[in-house]
């Protein structure tokens, strides 16, 4: 599914990752992990094709096709997709008008036709009630006064609504109170399938609790320095990232 | 012959034609000898210092159109609203189209200046109130109050609620090589009375046009008027739109002021009170692009205790385009309590765009609140990635993202059509199709 071979990426002089290298099977999920300014978000903003960061070397391919030149849109239209971190307010959008828009794009793209207005509000319902999101929430402006939690949620809601192949949670835990990590995840589990893959970005290991991943990487000064199970989380939770920072320099 | 002399020696042909004997004559002569003494501003004067008219003025404009004109309403129809019966007021040239207009005298007039200033029963009306509230020192006021015939009339009686809105239109046909006009409207709202009043110009080619209006707006005790101006005219098109409010107490008037075309256009807007517990609200959306250039000069005249004046401007500019947004609010002595707000808010796409932007306040009371507020941006990458991430093109994206900037003033339109219009103009003039009804 997701392929990436000694991605080196900077900002101005800065440079941030040193040679990531991470391959995604379609069925998996991968979390990867990582102290702050690590690089985790940075790598997220990369593979959905941030251009304010300069891929200096390396490459990133979805399904065996290179995905370096495409526009961030391109690449959604391919099933990438970035749940942010801080997702923006646009005012005067509504959450249905916005998703309708992303959807009809993306079907355009790929030479469907839009999806007729009955179809959408169906797939719309369902998803809704997947997400525990009230209709009167969707006819608000995209994240304008959301709450964190809810700025959350809407972004998991656009993921089920879009069905990406491969979806990146970026950070989808910051603010979520404890029902709604588990109304995210819980969400999360039931979009997954064996033709989808799922990377999920944290600090904690709390989200990997209800989101339960194959592989766990450890992120650290631009590299990938550690990976192991499920079970490599909890050891993080308990011991902290130093003892792998002593084992690199060691 | 230079433009303010062929002006100037035109207003003895005029007087031919009008009246000679009347009041209103006098009014004019005097207009006429203010025009001569000031001439057109120029970049020397403080208020014009960043709009030049020069260019302009250069133009060889006819000032005496001809009157006939085969303009059909199928020619004109996509200027008009449709879901909504209007009653319209229209001009083709300077001169009024009956064939085109809806007007009426039941219960409320809504007619043309021409017969307001000329037949008997009005003149009352015009003694009370025309070129009253209009700054007479102004020099192109002045101008346009010499010559001032053609224009709406719109009088509005005590507590009568329009039944339906009006739609003042100009439209030029390119019959003369380069064409100036004066237009001149009055608008006199009744006390308890409600107008929504669409304004507009529009050129139906490429000759050039200088449209130097003049429109004064009485809004009495409690009265309710929404003034929309639609400014999308061809590149050819210059208009100098000078508005004067009048309120009493307790009414609210608003102007929206939606400029999207035209290659120069000065909006001097201008608000007095005379009561308290009324509202003042100045919107405004500009996009241009190319060489445009949109200059909005407002004041608000706080004089009467417990008023509030809200503005709230937004500009796009890309390519060479310029702006200006020069917000003056003066709150005299009497006036405490006063709420006055102003806001520009501006984003510039082209490294060659510019604004200029200059809020003025002079607050002589002490027990006031006033703020204004002035910012000058580029669009917000991250919102851009955002929306490119989920699919959205980059040109759509941008699209919503300056759609979403306008949105607070597009939420005070109160024409369910106009509003759709409004989204469907600034849709193309982004050059997408936005695919709903934002």
């Amino acid at each position: 599914m997701l392929s990436i071979k000694n991605l080196h990426a900077s900002i101005g002089d800065k440079e941030i990752l040193k040679g990531i290298n991470l391959e995604v099977k379609a069925g998996e999920i991968h979390a990867i992990m990582g102290p702050n300014g690590a690089g985790k978000s940075t790598l997220a903003s990369i593979i959905a094709g941030n251009e304010t960061y300069e891929v200096t070397e390396g490459e990133i391919s979805l399904e065996g096709e290179d995905l370096s030149d495409l526009a961030p849109e391109e690449r959604a239209h391919k099933g990438v997709f970035l749940s942010f971190q801080y997702p923006v307010e646009i005012p005067g959008v509504s959450v249905t008008n916005f998703i309708r828009t992303a959807i009809n794009e993306t079907r355009k793209a790929n030479g469907k036709e839009e999806m007729p207005a009955n179809e959408m509000l169906k797939v719309i319902r369902e998803k809704s009630e997947l997400l525990e999101i009230d209709r009167k929430f969707l006819s608000r402006s995209l994240n304008e006064g959301f709450s964190g939690g809810e700025k959350k949620r809407n972004e998991i809601f656009q993921m089920a609504m879009l069905e990406p192949k491969l979806a990146i949670l970026d950070e989808t835990d910051s603010g979520l109170d404890i029902d709604a990590l588990r109304i995210v995840a819980n969400g999360v589990n039931k979009l997954k399938s064996d033709k989808n893959a799922i990377v999920v970005i944290t600090h904690y290991q709390r989200l990997l609790d209800y989101i339960v991943p194959d592989f766990v990487h450890v992120l650290l000064n631009g590299k990938i320095v550690k990976s192991g199970d499920a079970s490599l989380a909890l050891e993080l939770e308990e011991r902290g990232y130093d003892w792998i920072k002593q084992e690199q320099e060691a | 012959m230079d433009l303010k002399e062929k002006l100037v020696s035109s207003f003895m042909a005029f007087e031919e034609r009008i009246d000679v004997h009347s009041e209103l004559h006098d009014v004019r002569t005097s207009a006429i000898k203010n025009f001569e003494n000031k001439g057109f501003p120029t970049k020397k004067d403080e208020a014009w210092k960043y709009t030049s008219l020069n260019a302009i003025l250069k133009n060889d404009f006819t000032v005496f159109p001809k009157t006939e004109s085969n303009i059909q309403y199928s020619d004109v129809q996509k200027y008009f609203l449709h879901e909504v019966d209007t009653y319209k007021v229209v001009f083709i040239d300077g001169v009024f189209s009956s064939h085109l207009s809806s007007t009426t005298h039941e219960g409320i007039d809504v007619c043309l200046m021409a017969s307001a200033l000329t037949k008997p029963k009005y003149k009352m009306v015009i003694d009370t109130y025309f070129n009253q509230i209009a700054n007479k020192d102004d020099s192109l006021t002045s101008l346009n109050t010499a010559f001032a015939i053609e224009g709406a009339y719109i009088n509005i009686p005590k507590s009568k609620v329009a039944d339906k809105p009006i739609e003042i239109m100009y439209f030029s046909t390119g019959s003369e090589a380069a064409l100036m006009t004066q237009p001149r409207n009055l608008v006199i709202v009744g006390e308890n009375s409600h107008v929504q009043i669409i304004e507009r110009h529009q050129s139906l080619n490429d000759n050039p046009v200088l449209t130097n209006s003049v429109t004064e707006i009485f809004a009495q005790k409690r009265a309710i008027v929404d003034f929309y101006k639609i400014q999308n005219d061809n590149l050819t098109a210059n208009l100098i739109d000078n508005t004067y409010v009048s309120q009493k107490q307790e009414s609210h008037v608003s102007v929206h002021t939606f400029s999207f075309g035209g290659n120069i256009t000065r909006n001097n807007l201008n608000f007095y009170h005379f009561g308290e517990r009324l509202t003042s609200t100045l919107n405004g959306i500009t996009i241009i692009g190319e060489k445009q250039h949109v200059d909005h000069y407002t004041l608000v005249k706080h004089s009467t205790p417990n008023c509030e004046s809200f503005q709230d401007y937004k500009g796009i500019y890309s390519d060479r385009s310029t702006g200006v947004f020069n917000g003056k609010v003066y709150v005299e002595r009497e006036a405490q309590k006063t709420n006055a707000f102003q806001k520009s808010n501006n984003i510039l796409l082209s490294d060659k765009a510019t604004i200029n932007a200059k809020p003025q306040l002079e607050i002589f009371a002490d027990d006031v609140k006033c703020s204004h507020g002035c910012t000058i941006g580029q669009l917000d990458e991250t919102a851009m990635f955002y929306m490119q991430a989920r699919g959205i093109p980059k040109k759509e994206a941008k699209a919503l993202l300056m759609y979403a900037f306008s949105n607070a003033v597009i939420e005070n339109i109160k024409i369910p059509e106009l509003k759709q219009r409004i989204t469907k103009i600034i849709a193309n003039k982004l050059g997408v199709k936005i695919g709903f009804d934002l």
